[in-house]
């Protein structure tokens, strides 16, 4: 009777343990089933690297949305990525325990801060300081990346000083008994020993700042050309779907679909990296 | 000790899932609202269905009704769809697929073009529009304004009020360089906040930290339109799959009623006659 | 021949570093700040527990804030059994294998997948296809996926934490592997659990793209979860962008940071308590 009972909870439990797998497939297969057949149609390239995008026309180039993308991506990894390391190595490294106890849930508390509330700011405060003393509209890709360097540096702060804090204290003790100061212990001995995490968490940032929509749409401007300066408005792959997703039909919504694949794809590109790189960590410690 | 700590944890772990089968059961056991309905699309309309919609609540408490936003296409798709019972649409001529619902016009409205205050500028020629939203007149000292380029704001592809804006002044293709926002109201915003900034957007939706242009020497207010100077203005459509019934249509009356035309007329659209 | 001394290098460092963290903290602060300084005093009894008037123009954000409770609520609803359930299979009911491999990425993965998509997702299926409408249960369910990734997380790491030991005792005593999962091993993981439910809330809380497409914005209180509701995020969202309210839309976002500072709060209350009372 107990047996079975057992054998019935662990049927049940494992039915369950495939809802997040099949969750995902769900997804998977609804995106790929909508948005695949526009990209075989046109031909990936044209779908991909033209850069006509007028949906009214006929015309679907994502080109432009990929380079804004690209851009607002990048400049947010070289404005959050540096701050949030720089943070991760002085808070573990060079003050007190008891500081990093109490500034790591501060920092992580504002990963909950609504990403609405960072794009009105960047509305209210970023973008006319942008206008005023770099020209163009204000609302650019320059006041995106601004935001959403900010926006990820709690993601990079809090998994680098796990990272950091995961590196034994052997490796430090060493390296200052061999007489090394504490920066050359840290550039020498600590960041490599945790360089997996911190980049894995770079990685986790990147897919956050891709994936990030509300914000974007409120301080990039939006406009569907491909971008010559930072001080352009541009529209991001994120922002087309959130922008047209409602009206969308027949070949546009194939269309926006088939761009949800592209950040489907390279979300999981993201994903698989870090895993492996996080593996690689746990396997070999 | 272990173990009487043990029991309590389990007790608190019974407690939260009761309570949130309590809710759960709370959430679904009430029952539906007795008459509810979605109004989606035209967000140029979206805030006079509201404010129609709160009026027609405040007298029938018993009712619910949903605005929700989108665009035109929104409205159509979703009137289709079924996702709304009535899609609103402001555009100046109704899509193919449009012909499937019966549509009523509950209103008029034009279409005012906006800048900042700050801007000295205050008229366009028709022609003069057309250039700028093209892309092909990019500076305000062209059109007897400051030295500084001109940020030309517009609404989503999709948008009525951008279908119908282009259609009225002619314009074939929107400048590349168009900053683009998806609602009247985020126009308004980036107007008012950027003083090299044109945009367009329903008369109606105008308010003092805007200025509105003349197009062609004739400014845009109610009267004008009802005279029929004043040119860029389009209809509003309801939109309903088969002729509407039930609270859709009593809605639909309510609107079109003398107190709802009133309603209309003071927030700044034009009624339907 | 170094330029440099070591123990220049390590106090140029120290300041590079100092001022990067210090630039970190100072505009944290300042968004913090910012919104208070000018949303705080549009708060009061009124403006959280009245309706709001005018599309919220005037008034207070009631409904919102119901939405912003229930939502969360109906998401973790489903997500909290199945994400609890899923942790329990991985550590305490199967070997770590191609299966476990499997699951484990999948969670990851959809944990990395922005929530636009589930937008998307949630529209095209649960709105449209299922032809829910926009509503709190649509809003709900696409929000519980979204943090199942995180549920499955925390509570895998929580249930690891609880010494084997304690397992050993109760099967010792008879118990049977579930008896032993429901009265010893959840118990003692509760702080984990806990944690990761307090994040989740603080992620629904603050989503708006996946919420604006599959709960709608309707801006009354809900009567089922068949209607449609606005979030406090949301609500803000319109308010700002479409410039109804300055003053309205500083005071939700107020009201957004004091609650998500309390969600934190709390979390660390509990697992403190929790900690304190197990050593």
């Amino acid at each position: 009777m107990k047996a079975r009972a057992e054998k019935l909870a662990q049927r049940i439990l494992l039915v369950i343990a495939l809802s997040a797998i099949s969750s995902l497939i769900l997804i998977a297969l609804f995106i790929f089933k909508e948005g695949t057949p526009i990209m075989v149609k046109m031909g990936l390239r044209r779908f991909l690297f033209s850069s006509e995008w007028e949906p009214q026309a006929g015309l679907f180039g994502i080109y432009p949305m990929i380079v804004a993308s690209l851009w607002v991506t990048l400049g947010a990894m070289l404005i959050g990525a540096p701050l949030g390391i720089a943070g991760a190595i002085f808070l573990n490294e060079f003050v007190p325990k008891t500081v990093l106890r109490i500034v790591k849930p501060a920092i992580e508390l504002l990963a909950g801060i609504p990403s609405v509330v960072y794009g009105f700011i960047g509305v209210m405060v970023l973008a006319p300081l942008i206008r005023n003393h770099l020209g163009g509209p204000g609302l650019s890709i320059l006041a995106a990346a601004v935001i959403l360097g900010v926006m990820i540096l709690p993601t990079v702060i809090s998994i680098s000083t796990d990272a950091i804090g995961a590196v034994p204290n052997s490796y430090r003790e060493g390296a200052l008994a061999l007489g090394a100061t504490r920066w050359q212990a840290v550039h020498m001995v600590i960041l490599k020993a945790a360089r997996s995490g911190i980049i894995a968490s770079i990685i986790l940032a990147m897919g956050r700042a891709i994936g990030e929509t509300m914000a974007v749409i409120m301080v990039a401007g939006n406009t569907v050309k491909l971008p010559h300066s930072v001080l352009n408005s541009a529209r991001t792959l994120t922002a087309t779907i959130a922008f047209e997703m409602a009206s969308a039909t027949g070949r546009h919504r194939e269309a926006l679909f088939a761009i949800g694949v592209v950040l489907f794809v390279i979300i999981m590109l993201l994903n698989s990296f870090a895993t492996v790189i996080l593996r690689g960590r746990t396997t070999r410690a | 000790m272990q173990k009487s700590t043990v029991g309590m944890k389990t007790l608190t772990l019974k407690r939260l899932a009761l309570v949130g089968c309590a809710a759960a059961v709370a959430l679904c056991g009430c029952s539906r609202q007795s008459a509810s309905i979605t109004l989606a699309g035209s967000t140029a309309f979206q805030p006079f269905a509201e404010k129609l919609a709160e009026q027609y609540m405040a007298a029938h408490p018993d009712i619910g009704i949903t605005v929700q936003g989108g665009g035109s296409a929104v409205g159509i798709q979703s009137a289709l769809s079924g996702a709304a019972q009535i899609g609103m649409a402001d555009l100046l001529e109704l899509p193919a697929e449009a012909q499937a619902l019966t549509s009523v016009v509950v209103a008029r409205d034009g279409i005012a073009l906006v800048v900042h205050p700050a801007n000295p500028v205050t008229n366009l020629a028709l022609a003069q529009a057309r250039a700028i939203f093209s892309g092909t007149l990019r500076n305000w000292k062209d059109v007897g304004g400051a030295d500084q380029p001109i940020t030309v704001v517009s609404r989503e592809a999709g948008s009525g009020t951008r279908a119908s804006f282009e259609k009225l002044i002619g314009v074939v293709k929107l400048s590349p360089d168009a900053l683009v926002q998806d609602s009247s109201g985020t126009i308004r915003e980036t107007v008012i906040n950027d003083q090299r900034a044109v945009g367009y957007l329903s008369h109606g939706l105008v308010n003092d930290k805007l200025k509105m242009l003349q197009v062609d020497d004739q400014e845009c207010s109610t009267d004008k339109v009802i005279a029929g100077t004043y040119s860029l203005v389009r209809p509003i459509f309801l939109l309903t799959k088969g002729a509407p019934e039930g609270l859709a249509k009593a809605f639909i009356g309510y609107i079109l009623s003398t107190n709802g035309q009133q309603c209309i007329q003071r927030n700044g659209l034009i009624p339907a006659q | 021949m170094r330029l440099v001394s070591p123990k220049w290098t390590q106090r140029i460092a120290v300041g590079v570093l100092g001022a990067a963290t210090l630039a970190t903290l100072l505009i944290l602060l300042f968004i913090i700040v910012f919104v208070l300084e000018k949303g705080l005093r549009t708060i009061c009894w009124n403006f959280l527990f009245t309706d709001p008037q005018d599309m919220g123009r005037a008034g207070g954000i009631f409904p919102t804030l119901i939405g912003t409770l229930l939502l969360p609520l109906l998401a973790l609803a489903v997500a909290l059994p199945l994400g609890v359930g899923t942790a329990v299979y991985l550590t305490e009911y199967t070997r770590e294998g191609r299966l476990t491999r499997i699951i484990r990425f999948g969670t990851d993965c959809l944990a990395g997948i922005p929530s636009i998509i589930f937008g998307l997702f949630g529209f095209i299926f649960f709105v449209t296809i299922l032809k829910m409408g926009w509503c709190l249960l649509a809003g709900g369910l696409t929000l519980a996926i979204m943090i199942l990734p995180t549920i499955i997380r925390t509570t895998e790491e929580a249930i690891r934490a609880v010494p084997y030991s304690y397992r050993e005792v109760s099967f010792s005593l008879g118990a049977t592997r579930w008896a032993t999962v429901v009265k010893v091993v959840l118990p003692n993981a509760l702080p984990g659990i806990v944690t990761g439910v307090m994040l989740s809330i603080g992620r629904c809380i603050g989503e708006t793209a996946a919420v604006i497409f599959t709960a709608g914005q309707a801006l009354h209180l809900p009567h089922s979860v068949f209607d449609s509701v606005r979030t406090m995020s949301v609500h803000f969202y319109i308010l700002a962008r479409e410039g109804i309210s300055a003053k309205n839309a500083y005071g939700t976002a107020a009201v957004l940071i004091i609650s998500i500072l309390l969600l934190n709060v709390t979390t660390y209350w509990l697992m403190h308590r929790f900690i304190g009372r197990r050593t």
